[in-house]
């Protein structure tokens, strides 16, 4: 076989191993987004992956110099490859082991970001090397280039700064950070590095550009979400997430590799879908949610109105005595419980519950929590079957035949005034626990939720206040319904 | 390769992706989310690939080597972390039905 030929086999050969590596990846989301073949659907990908990884060792490792009739091996500096996956193994593991399911939604900002920053090194780097051959470079290689470096950088700051608002990091504040231009700054920034990239992309000559747009990009990456509220943080996640999606399959054009283009904008699509979705459980659009700077905690003259008076307070005996006599409970959990860590004497009351003959399941919304499922998650740590976490269409029509609603550090999701007009969540679905027989209401204070405005729930007749730290406020339940 | 060709693959990949899934339980919405950020993290292979290329390439000196490494280094903890997290997980789920 001449040089020719078997360079020629080569691209063959490495062009459907990426392609089946390809077809493990859809195979792989398509499972992943079923429940029975959830699982399957992650070994999948990960398959696809590993074939991925060694394909490109194949690919890029093996190197059919036609012109001087060898094969050569590019693995003299081996040691540093074997380092780097290594080490990036080693930290991968040993953060998603030692992760708990309460840590969950910043692990997976982390990885959304570490994604996004070796897109735009990846893409950097290479644009070095085609400058240094002296390569032709083309406008959609170019623009390609740019988007990555532009995407990647906001995906690796904006991850980072959204990682610090879930951990509660002091420098990164929950509540979101404004400032007056705050808009016309960023809009000014993303306007002017677009401009940089079209300079970039008409004369190529230096990486200095791209470096300088990978830095604006960082920039604004920090200021995009840090003006977005602690309680957005599931679209704000799911965006990164599409956006890391993007930034990998801008890179497959840098390299025109079609695997990343495959990988890549299936997580784009996958991530773009669930946005929509936490979106519309809140009944807002996604500009809204990025640039509305909503949650900014500002007080209303009105809440002395709908509080003074009616607001009625209770005790762990009193309530447990009300559980006694229910025949259906149902648990309706937010942030608060993942703040207070409450989920194990969750568990612990349900199953009290449940071994007196009562019926109890959650009811849970979409955008419950700080990430897409986050409360799924929570409640799944503590085994509790998955059939009895409800979602909101499944649970609302089940409230009229409640006892008792438990309302478990959840605020704005259970708030009342969504189905009035001129709130400011009018029309964001709500699950109706003002309409099970008695609600009860554990929280700290009677402060707003994330919205900033209060909550009619709190001063109903049926209402209940169960003030207290989430966890110690459910052990002196289960303490009390266990003696009685 | 083309591009024309490379842009057909995205915009056909893109309306598949929409295609496979459309309806998510929330149940799931977490793991797909890290095992889909798993899937991102294919810049593994472009990263193996200027790793390796670098050595075909003359006077570009010891930086793009450098920043080769850190973006396998991310790439794999994005990987190898994201499958994790996600299979961890879904084993919770799994146990009970």
């Amino acid at each position: 076989m001449d040089y020719q030929t078997l360079e020629a086999t080569k691209d063959v050969f490495v062009a459907l191993l990426y392609l089946v590596s390809a077809i493990f990846f859809i195979v792989g989301i398509k499972n992943l987004a079923k429940p029975k073949t959830a699982s399957r659907g992650n070994r999948i990908g990960a398959t696809g992956m590993f074939l991925a990884i060694v394909t490109a060792f194949i690919d890029f490792g093996l190197v059919v110099d036609v012109q001087n009739e060898v094969i050569t091996s590019q693995f003299q500096y081996w040691y540093i490859l074997v380092i780097a996956v290594s080490l990036g193994a080693l930290v991968g593991v040993w953060a998603a082991l030692g992760v708990k399911m309460t840590g969950m939604p910043q692990m997976v900002a982390i990885f959304n970001g570490l994604g996004g920053g070796a897109s735009l090194l990846v893409a950097g780097v290479y644009y070095g090397f085609e400058l240094a051959r002296q390569a032709t470079l083309d406008v959609p290689m170019l623009v390609a280039t740019v988007l990555s470096g532009l995407i990647g950088a906001v995906t690796l700051s904006g991850s980072f700064i959204a990682y610090g608002k879930l951990q509660g990091l002091k420098i990164v504040p929950d509540k979101p950070v404004t400032f007056t231009g705050d808009l016309a700054f960023k809009l000014i920034l993303l306007v002017g590095l677009l401009g940089l990239g079209a300079y970039m992309v008409m004369t190529p000559d230096t990486t200095f550009w791209y470096w300088l747009i990978v830095m604006g990009g960082l920039v604004l990456g920090i200021f995009l979400v840090v003006g977005i509220g602690g309680a957005d943080m599931p679209v704000v996640i799911s965006l990164l997430n599409s956006y890391s999606g993007i930034a990998a399959a801008a890179t497959g054009f840098v390299l025109g590799n079609i695997v990343l283009i495959i990988a890549g904008s299936l997580v784009g699509a996958s991530g773009i879908i669930l946005t929509n979705i936490m979106c519309k459980a809140m009944n807002r659009s996604l500009l809204n949610v990025l640039f509305g700077g909503f949650g900014g905690g500002t007080t209303h003259t009105t809440t002395d109105e709908i509080y003074e008076g009616k607001v009625t307070s209770t005790s762990a005996d009193e309530v447990a005595m009300i559980l006694e006599s229910a025949q259906r409970v149902v648990i309706v959990p937010g942030y608060g419980m993942a703040v207070a860590r409450a989920a194990t004497p969750v568990r612990i009351l349900t199953e009290a519950l449940e071994k007196a003959g009562i019926e109890v399941v959650f009811g849970i919304h979409p955008v419950a929590g700080r990430m897409p499922g986050h409360m799924n998650v929570l409640l799944a740590e503590e085994n509790i079957p998955y059939e009895k976490l409800l979602d909101l269409d499944t649970v609302n029509p089940t409230f009229a035949q409640t006892d008792v609603a438990i309302v478990l550090g959840a605020n704005d999701v259970v708030n009342p005034l969504a189905r009035e007009k001129d709130s400011a969540i009018a029309g964001m679905p709500i699950l109706d626990v003002d309409k099970a027989r008695t609600c009860v209401v554990i929280k700290r204070s009677l402060s707003p939720g994330f919205a900033g405005i209060p909550n009619p729930l709190f001063a109903n007749d049926n209402t209940l206040m169960l003030f207290g730290d989430g966890k110690q406020v459910i052990e002196d339940l289960v303490k009390a319904y266990k003696e009685l | 390769m083309t591009i024309i060709y490379l842009i057909t693959i995205f915009a056909m990949t893109v309306f598949l992706g929409f295609e496979l899934i459309t309806k998510v339980p929330a149940t799931l919405h977490t793991p797909l989310m890290s095992g889909s950020n798993a899937i991102s993290g294919i810049t593994i292979v472009g990263a193996v690939g200027v790793l390796l290329t670098h050595l075909l390439i003359e006077d570009v000196g010891i930086i793009p080597f450098i920043l080769g490494a850190i973006a396998l280094f991310f790439a794999t903890v994005n990987v190898v972390g994201g499958f994790l997290v996600s299979h961890r997980m879904l084993e919770k789920f799994r146990g009970k039905k």
